[in-house]
């Protein structure tokens, strides 16, 4: 199968609605099948990233746990747009996971390079 | 140029079903050429053969269906996002003992590799979230 370089960006909070779930699912996907895989959050998806989640309470499956699953699938890098994180008053200590902060000229390379963006 | 859809929405509680519907007829009648529509999510439900809807309104999975066949265009509703949505074709039917069936005749049901697989193949791939 051909190689190109994918992009995933989820844009969702994390409970509400299953959209979050939906964009992990096609990026791992997309690395299963040997694809370059990136996986930006942005936007209200920012708050998948919150650590001390449970998700027990409401019947659901804490968002972090799956997130962890990433770079086991060779997704390596998590990234995250910088301008969401300030906007939710965010930082990367509050994050459940090691990621990569990009500024709005880094997340526009990003899409540029990109063969396929995929939002959600 | 060749296309491919990713469609997300249900046509019951988003105008994002109409728009990749249009947007798919309106690219080939201009020539282009439609690789695969996805359905992935609550679109599956613009696969669902079991849909109604009021006269003077348009029956978005029965649109599909006519534009699929007519041009020979391959769909794939996402087998997870189908199943726990009810829709299904004669073998997950079987399968799950359910009563019947409710996947269009136009539309397979299939896993997310056929989304990647759409990815690749194709020039460019249309979100409709």
């Amino acid at each position: 199968m051909q190689r190109k370089s994918l992009t995933f960006i989820t844009r969702q909070a994390p409970y509400g609605s299953n959209k979050a779930k939906l964009v992990i699912d096609a990026a791992l996907a997309a690395a299963v099948f040997e694809q370059q895989v990136n996986f930006l959050f942005m936007d209200d998806g920012v708050f998948q990233l919150v650590q001390n989640q449970n998700a027990e309470s409401i019947s659901s499956k804490t968002i972090g746990r799956v997130l962890e699953t990433l770079e086991l699938y060779g997704i390596e890098q998590a990234l995250v747009d910088s301008v969401s994180l300030e906007e939710r008053d965010l930082s990367a200590e509050d994050l459940a996971i090691p990621v990569k902060i990009l500024n709005v000229e880094q997340v526009r390379q990003l899409a540029a390079r990109s063969d396929v963006v995929i939002n959600l | 140029m060749k296309f491919s859809l990713l469609v997300s929405t249900s046509p019951a509680s988003s105008q994002g079903a109409m728009t990749a519907y249009q947007f798919a007829r309106a690219a080939v009648s201009q020539g282009h050429e439609i690789y695969r529509v996805f359905f992935y999510g609550d679109g599956v439900l613009n696969a669902n053969a079991l849909s109604t809807v009021p006269q003077d309104e348009i029956n978005l999975p029965r649109a599909w269906d006519e534009f699929l066949t007519n041009h020979n265009i391959e769909s794939v509703a996402c087998v997870s996002s189908a199943l726990v949505r009810g829709i299904l074709d004669t073998d997950e039917s079987a399968r799950h003992k359910m009563a019947g069936v409710s996947l269009l005749e136009s539309t397979q049901i299939a896993g997310l590799g056929q989304l990647v697989d759409a990815s690749i193949q194709s020039e460019r791939l249309v979100s409709f979230a």
